[in-house]
């Protein structure tokens, strides 16, 4: 045995035995890491390639999940204190898309610990706090995908690179408002307009509890932004090449979101149950091109407005096992001097208002572990698809706290 | 119309401002709000973020929580990762500067005392098991007290104003906490050395202070829900060497112990666990009380 095969040995062993230390502490000194492991089978009765959402240009992650056997995000997470004043945050998505394994920068954030007087400031990339849905991980949801107008809006979850400030009321009712001013180059934004400070964002959130069964959570927010050059998957014909659309205008995206969550004296061990409504709407005014057309290129003005709410209840009717139940229905109403242009950038409602009724059940061992059966009746475009999946959703690491 | 904007801001500032006169407590289980009140008396006003029927492993970090912690001068709560899934996520959404790990507002009870069960390796196979111990400390009256001597210093720290205020509520409460500790060591003695079965290992330290045995929990591993096959393996075991009494908390189901108790004839008993669990438990003196008398009753029917 060599001196060096040797040291490398001792190396290793100091490793493994820091790294239990470490494990030990809970990294209560050293960031907390952890892992999210998730995956499915998918089943559809259509072709997912031909999915699409009438009168909605998709884009962001807005496509469906890989029929047969897919990976879904796995994510890294690392965070911890910086000091006493800061937190710090990296979530690193990775997925495939083509073919390709592409790591993606989800969440990258710094956050003041305790400013005073109620005050918060977060700058970095962050999930906007717009909505309720839209600032919790895929792994915190409830079903396997995201709530139709998510995806239609926002391509499943709206994340900008920009600062936050938030203020919470010193008051025994939950009262928090805050303002985020974005890059505003990230879909459904596009073009990072305004010198790189294209989109803003406002919010109010109210939440208290009701006896100590019942507790709920309102919110109002409203988003904005300049956008130059949005891009979209638009609408491919039958084997031809797909238009790529282009939108640049104003945005106006205004939400409700209220949580109402139930358990019997509060004990969410056992039973419980949460209700979960969202409504938001959208009102465009710019215009369209098709940006692979031409010359000379195809244009249009375009006047959109698109609304759309989704409905959903989850019980968990005992311990580890959970039901749950979601409905979610779209509409638009979107013009614009050239209808064809409108058409073929998808933004036409083909006369059909999307609609889907999902519905799961899934199994926690623990914490840590979940596993998911759902089907969705998916009348999304033309013709109704019947979807099925199978999940799992792992965690490994840090013990991850979860939002209300 | 001035006057209208002075009322209307004056009112405001009534809903608003937090009462200055007492030192704003949020405890996360009844225990540390009791044992505050015991300490502090009317200078403080304690807040439970939980009551004895919820299971302090699973609470949701709801706005109300925030909203409370937000205007809390302190926060005890028992810690070692028993409140892992929801505590830092309230401390960072409080915005507080004053309650921060490492300020004198952050108070951990588990982390003044010598906790049991250290885990020397650690796996998430081994179900929820805590690195830093079994955190239930609550259960042992002289840990009670170690952390009690600890709370009044802090309260001195934080309110040094009211300093002998925190030193006659900690001299009184001390007087008579000995005292029933010495009262409830006596009257236990018939439970010296008897064997239970418990849902959770939750009585981790009442049995070790009462010299009793834990032989078996409902739960197949910590945190995992009793399952069928886990408990047709206690009813054999429970045949050969069959144990006192089935214990379980107010916020744990009784089907398990009942369907155990029914199988075995072992006496099933649902215990306060903390202050609030029966109607008796109402402080913490009256935890201990009933928690005894119950377990005589069922040794001695």
């Amino acid at each position: 045995m060599n001196k060096q095969y040797l040291l490398s040995a001792v190396t290793w062993a100091a490793c493994i035995s820091s790294v239990a230390i470490a494990q030990q502490s809970d990294n209560s000194m050293n960031p907390a890491i952890s892992m999210v492991l998730q995956g499915q089978f998918a089943d559809y009765k259509l072709n997912p390639e031909d999915y699409e959402l009438p009168g909605f240009m998709l884009g962001g992650e807005a496509e469906l999940a890989k029929e047969g056997f897919g990976l879904g995000h796995g994510e890294l997470v690392i965070s911890s204190n910086v000091d006493d004043k800061f937190f710090g945050k990296l979530t690193l998505a990775i997925a495939e898309h083509a073919g390709e394994t592409e790591v993606e920068l989800e969440e990258a954030y710094i956050e003041t610990l305790a400013l005073g007087s109620g005050f918060t400031v977060k700058a970095g990339r962050y999930f906007s706090n717009i909505g309720y849905l839209n600032s919790q991980h895929t792994h915190a949801w409830d079903f396997i995908d995201a709530p139709l107008i998510y995806r239609g809006l926002f391509g499943n979850q709206l994340i900008d690179d920009g600062i936050q400030l938030r203020w919470l009321a010193p008051t025994d009712l939950f009262i928090q408002i805050g303002v985020e001013l974005g890059r505003g180059d990230r879909f459904p934004a596009g073009g990072a307009s305004n010198d790189g400070k294209g989109a803003q964002a406002f919010f109010v959130e109210l939440g208290g509890d009701v006896g100590t069964s019942h507790s709920w959570q309102l919110g109002l927010s409203h988003w904005s932004a300049k956008i130059a050059g949005r891009e979209s998957g638009g609408h491919a014909h039958e084997g031809g090449e797909a238009e790529i659309p282009g939108y640049t205008g104003d945005s106006d995206v205004t939400g409700v979101d209220v949580v109402w969550k139930w358990a019997p004296d509060g004990n969410f061990a056992e039973r419980n149950l949460k209700l979960q409504f969202e409504y938001f709407k959208r009102e465009e005014v710019g215009s369209v091109e098709l940006e692979n057309s031409g010359p000379p290129v195809e244009t249009t003005t375009y006047n959109g407005e698109q609304t759309g709410w989704y409905l959903q209840a989850v019980y968990q009717f005992m311990p580890q096992w959970r039901a749950g139940i979601r409905f979610d229905s779209l509409k638009s109403d979107n013009t614009g001097s050239d209808n064809n242009v409108l058409g073929e950038a998808g933004l036409d409602d083909e006369g059909h208002n999307p609609e889907r009724t999902s519905i799961m059940i899934d199994y926690a061992h623990s914490e840590f572990s979940l596993l998911r059966l759902q089907f969705n009746r998916d009348d999304s475009y033309e013709s109704a698809d019947d979807q099925i999946y199978l999940q799992y959703v792992m965690s490994l690491g840090a013990h991850g706290a979860h939002q209300f | 119309m001035k006057t209208l904007i002075r009322l209307i801001a004056s009112s405001l500032m009534l809903f608003v401002l937090p009462s200055q006169a007492a030192i704003n407590i949020f405890a996360c289980e009844p225990e540390w709000a009791s044992l505050s009140e015991e300490i502090g008396g009317a200078q403080v006003k304690a807040y439970s973020a939980t009551t004895a029927k919820q299971d302090v492993h699973r609470i949701q970090a709801r706005p109300s929580l925030i909203a409370r912690m937000r205007s809390a001068d302190l926060v005890i709560c028992t810690g070692a990762e028993l409140e892992a899934g929801w505590l830092p996520l309230l401390l960072q959404r409080s915005t507080n500067a004053k309650v921060q790990p490492g300020q004198p507002g952050y108070f951990m009870a588990a982390e003044q005392v010598e906790r049991l069960d250290v885990p020397e390796v650690i796996d998430r196979s081994m179900g929820d098991v805590h690195a830093g111990g079994n955190p239930h400390i609550h259960l042992d009256p002289h840990r009670i007290l170690q952390v009690a001597r600890h709370l009044a210093e802090r309260l001195i720290t934080i309110d040094p104003a009211n300093a002998s205020t925190y030193q006659s509520g900690l001299s009184d409460f001390t007087a008579r906490w000995q005292a029933s500790i010495n009262r409830w060591e006596d009257v236990a003695t018939p439970l010296k050395a008897l064997s239970l079965v418990v849902h959770h290992k939750d009585w981790r330290y009442l049995l070790e202070w009462l010299g009793m045995n834990e032989v078996a929990t409902l739960e197949p591993k910590p945190g995992l829900p009793p399952n069928a096959a886990h408990l047709a393996s206690l009813t054999r075991l429970m045949s050969e060497q069959p144990a006192a009494m089935i214990v379980r908390t107010a916020y744990q189901q009784a089907r398990p112990s009942e369907w155990l108790s029914d199988k075995t004839g072992i006496p099933a008993v649902e215990l306060p666990y903390t202050v609030g669990g029966s109607d008796i438990a109402r402080d913490l003196f009256g935890l201990f009380d009933h928690t005894i008398l119950l377990m005589l009753q069922a040794v001695r029917p």
